[in-house]
């Protein structure tokens, strides 16, 4: 393999180990202002029984983020060059206010969110936690601005091949801006919602009846229940965006060849990138010039248009985005069904948690990890969609890669998978280990009344 | 050339911005990275203790260190993939010892009591890690980015020089943080490092001036020689103090437990000041300088009103949590 491919797949390596951990945090910060809010405002327990534990696989997943998102800065540079070099004018900025506004300030705020809550008085921790979500929302828009600007580049010129930017607001603002952002910060919320339902539900499984066992399994699938339909309907916005923009990607997305109208939704095919035909089609009629068109015979782009005249292919794969796509939408609908499920049973005769029937539970405890297989095969779709750009018609990945040693490339990547595999194992062990120490009812260590405890103790300071 | 001119003073603006970014990295992380290289010296309680004294820090203080390559990167593209790419191995080595370090902070609080010691070992080998492939890169960037063999010898020198002034930095702060047997361990530990900070500060300012001719005519021309003497004898006498300072410490009553890391903290901008000196208007040694390397000044001035309106609040909030946190370190709780 040549250094291309392998700078590729490290950096995609790094970037899904990567997502894992934000994906989390970016909604788990503002799940844990609320537990705290619910507590402050009801004085229930089960509340801060709740932040204690979820705050310390909030802590976790931070770590692992926060040293990953270092590894990724820091391979801009050895192996992607070309990138800075020549769009650095756009990037640079926007990474600059990222580290500026969202870094430092959860990266301070933690330490106080994490070990200051008896040092200092309860509003400021809460103040905290709220400055900590914060950080990393304004974290997650600023990295999504600058994605969705390699997508649909706006804003800028091109002077002796290098960017300049012309409209600082249209950079930010570009066309896939609001859909990517709202897209991703959806699939955060639902990621969370079915990792607190399904620890939940393992725990409830386990034998643990505790107040907060019951609080967090309810709003785990609340959360879901009322974030799926409104991503269904965001994923579709951004759907159609990518169609205007990025039509190459979404006939890839759609397994489909000609340009024609009366386009099946392709359930299941095996497309075969070189005869460019598909293999044991099965689809619903008319389904996807009905879902991007919104009409029956609303003519869809196909992949054959992206051929240049020579015969090189300008589109990206097809397999990889028509398997991950549907992943995706499949791993969507089962966030559907099991949250919708779980709200009707817990309000049919008003049982609550006890009317969840044993199956449903059981099926909860494998889709605690679903956001994430949904956020990576979203990722997947739209990254491998863009290629083979790196800055859609403006830089080529090629372009941009370092003119490292192929060996060298190769053997780091090993490195750095032996690291993430080992962690990534760790990391599911803990949270199971947590877990069962909770079920067993070893976990809030000690039950102080945790605000009214830290003013009396600033007071006497 | 005149300095109203944009293209001229932002490019100097952002290296020195960078310069103190750096400067501000090594000493918050240095103490950090110092006190995980000095773990094995200790038993399993003081472990906990040098943990819970940096516990609640380290992850803003790593942030400096994205601060800094992230100016690199916007401000100085050209040389940011220059630089990056000629430290491609040492750079992994380091930022897989930052990962090992990173994690194992929650790892070894979480993880079952019989994992403890693997993640203990993991933050050790981290963070001696991270130290020596600075160090190392420290070295070949004096060197001018080339990889000869001798060049490789000398960042094997600097790599160790650099760990064992962390080490110092380190154990300085756990003066500062920690109470009893602790304590006077620390102050051993400082006894043992500042021998490393002299041999390392001197290897470096011996070598700098050989490397190249610019550099040594900075140095050893009048009357630049006079102005710049304040930079060694400043620094002779900051270890003098600090030799006579530990054989005192720790005093009866604690007072002046904050005098050593205070100490290290000028030795290093004072070390800091002389690099950065020699090697202005270099952001490549020898290669490419600040004005070449630089960004269009309209992205410049962008990043440059950011910075003027959100850094003196980090500074404000970042110095919130160090009074937060002040005092000796006790268990870190989440209670």
């Amino acid at each position: 393999m040549d250094t291309l491919i392998l700078s590729r797949i490290q950096f995609g390596a790094n970037i899904s180990f990567h997502i894992l951990f934000p994906t989390i945090t970016i909604a788990l910060g503002w799940v844990l202002l609320g537990f705290k809010l619910a507590y402050n405002r009801t004085g229930a327990e089960k509340w801060m029984d709740a932040y204690r534990f979820w705050v310390k696989i909030f802590a976790l997943s931070f770590g692992m983020g926060v040293v990953s998102g270092i590894t990724m800065s820091f391979q801009f540079g050895t192996n992607w060059p070309g990138f800075m070099e020549a769009v650095g004018n756009i990037a640079g900025p926007l990474l600059a206010y990222e580290v500026l506004t969202a870094f430092f300030l959860e990266a301070v705020f933690l330490g106080i969110m994490l070990f200051g809550a008896s040092r200092v008085p309860g509003w400021l921790h809460t103040l905290a936690t709220f400055l900590v979500a914060f950080g990393t929302t304004m974290s997650a828009f600023w990295i999504l601005v600058l994605n969705s600007w390699m997508h649909t580049p706006a804003g800028f010129e091109i002077r002796d091949g290098v960017a300049y930017a012309t409209d600082w607001f249209a950079v930010i603002f570009n066309p896939s801006m609001p859909y990517r952002l709202a897209h991703m910060l959806l699939a955060s919320g639902l990621t969370v919602a079915f990792l607190i339902a399904g620890v939940s539900a393992l725990r409830w499984l386990w034998g643990e009846r505790s107040a907060q066992v019951r609080a967090t399994l309810r709003t785990g699938l609340v959360m879901g229940a009322a974030l799926i339909p409104i991503q269904i309907f965001a994923g579709d916005m951004h759907g159609l965006n990518t169609l205007e923009h990025q039509p190459a990607k979404v006939a890839a997305m759609e397994g489909n060849w000609e340009t024609r109208g009366n386009v099946p939704l392709l359930l299941f095919a095996l497309p075969d990138e070189e005869a460019r035909e598909n293999r044991f089609e099965v689809g619903i009629p008319n389904g996807a010039s009905l879902i991007l068109k919104h009409h029956a015979d609303g003519v869809v782009p196909g992949l054959n248009d992206f051929v240049a005249e020579d015969g090189t292919v300008e589109h990206p794969p097809v397999v990889p985005l028509f398997f991950s796509f549907r992943i995706m939408v499949a791993t969507g609908f089962a966030m559907l069904l099991l949250s919708w499920a779980g709200v009707y049973f817990m309000a049919r005769k008003r049982r609550g948690i006890e009317g969840l029937p044993k199956p449903l539970l059981y099926a909860l405890v494998p889709m605690a990890l679903s956001g994430w297989l949904a956020t990576l095969a979203g990722w997947y779709t739209t990254e491998i969609g863009r290629q083979p750009w790196l800055v859609n018609g403006v830089l080529t990945t090629e372009a941009a890669v370092a003119d490292v040693p192929a060996p060298m490339v190769l053997g780091t990547l090993i490195a750095y998978l032996v690291v993430y595999a080992a962690l990534l194992f760790a990391y599911l062990g803990v949270i199971f280990y947590l877990s069962r120490k909770a079920a067993k009812g070893e976990a809030p260590e000690e039950r102080i009344a945790l605000a009214p405890l830290a003013q009396a103790q600033v007071a006497a300071e | 050339m005149t300095y109203s001119d944009p293209a001229i003073w932002l490019p100097f603006v952002f290296a020195a911005l960078m310069g103190a970014a750096i400067l501000i990295y090594v000493v918050l992380d240095g103490f950090d990275l110092g006190v995980g290289v000095l773990f094995p010296f200790a038993d399993k309680d003081e472990q906990d203790r040098m943990v819970a004294s940096i516990g609640p820090f380290w992850d803003a203080n790593e942030t400096w260190l994205v601060l800094a390559i992230g100016i690199l990167l916007v401000a100085f593209p050209t040389a940011h993939g220059a630089i990056l790419t000629a430290l491609y191995l040492p750079v992994a080595v380091m930022l897989i010892g930052l990962i090992l370090r990173g994690v194992a902070f929650e790892f070894r609080a979480k993880a079952p009591p019989a994992r403890k010691d693997m993640w203990n070992l993991s933050f050790w080998a981290g963070s001696l890690m991270t130290s020596l492939s600075q160090g190392y890169m420290l070295g070949l960037y004096i060197m001018g980015l080339e990889s000869t063999p001798a060049t490789q010898a000398f960042a094997t020198l600097t790599a160790v020089f650099l760990t064992v002034a962390y080490s110092f930095i380190g154990a300085t702060w756990l003066i500062l943080k920690t109470e009893g047997a602790l304590q006077k361990k620390a102050v051993d530990w400082a006894k043992g490092g500042i021998w490393g900070v002299v041999l390392g500060l001197g290897a470096v300012s011996l070598a700098t001036p050989f490397v190249s001719q610019r550099i040594w005519d900075k140095w050893f021309s009048f009357p630049e020689i006079v102005m710049l003497a304040p930079l060694p004898l400043g620094s002779a006498l900051l270890i003098a103090g600090l030799w006579v300072a530990l054989r005192r410490l720790p005093t009866a009553d604690d007072s002046f437990a904050g005098l050593p890391f205070l100490g290290a903290v000028a030795l290093f901008a004072l070390a800091f000041g002389g690099l950065a000196y020699s090697f202005y208007p270099y952001v490549v040694p020898e290669q490419i300088t600040i004005y070449e390397a630089a960004s269009a000044p309209e992205s410049l001035m962008i990043i440059f009103v950011g910075t003027l309106v959100v850094l003196p609040m980090i500074l404000g909030y970042t110095v919130l949590a160090y009074t937060v946190f002040r005092g000796k370190a006790t268990a870190l709780s989440y209670e």
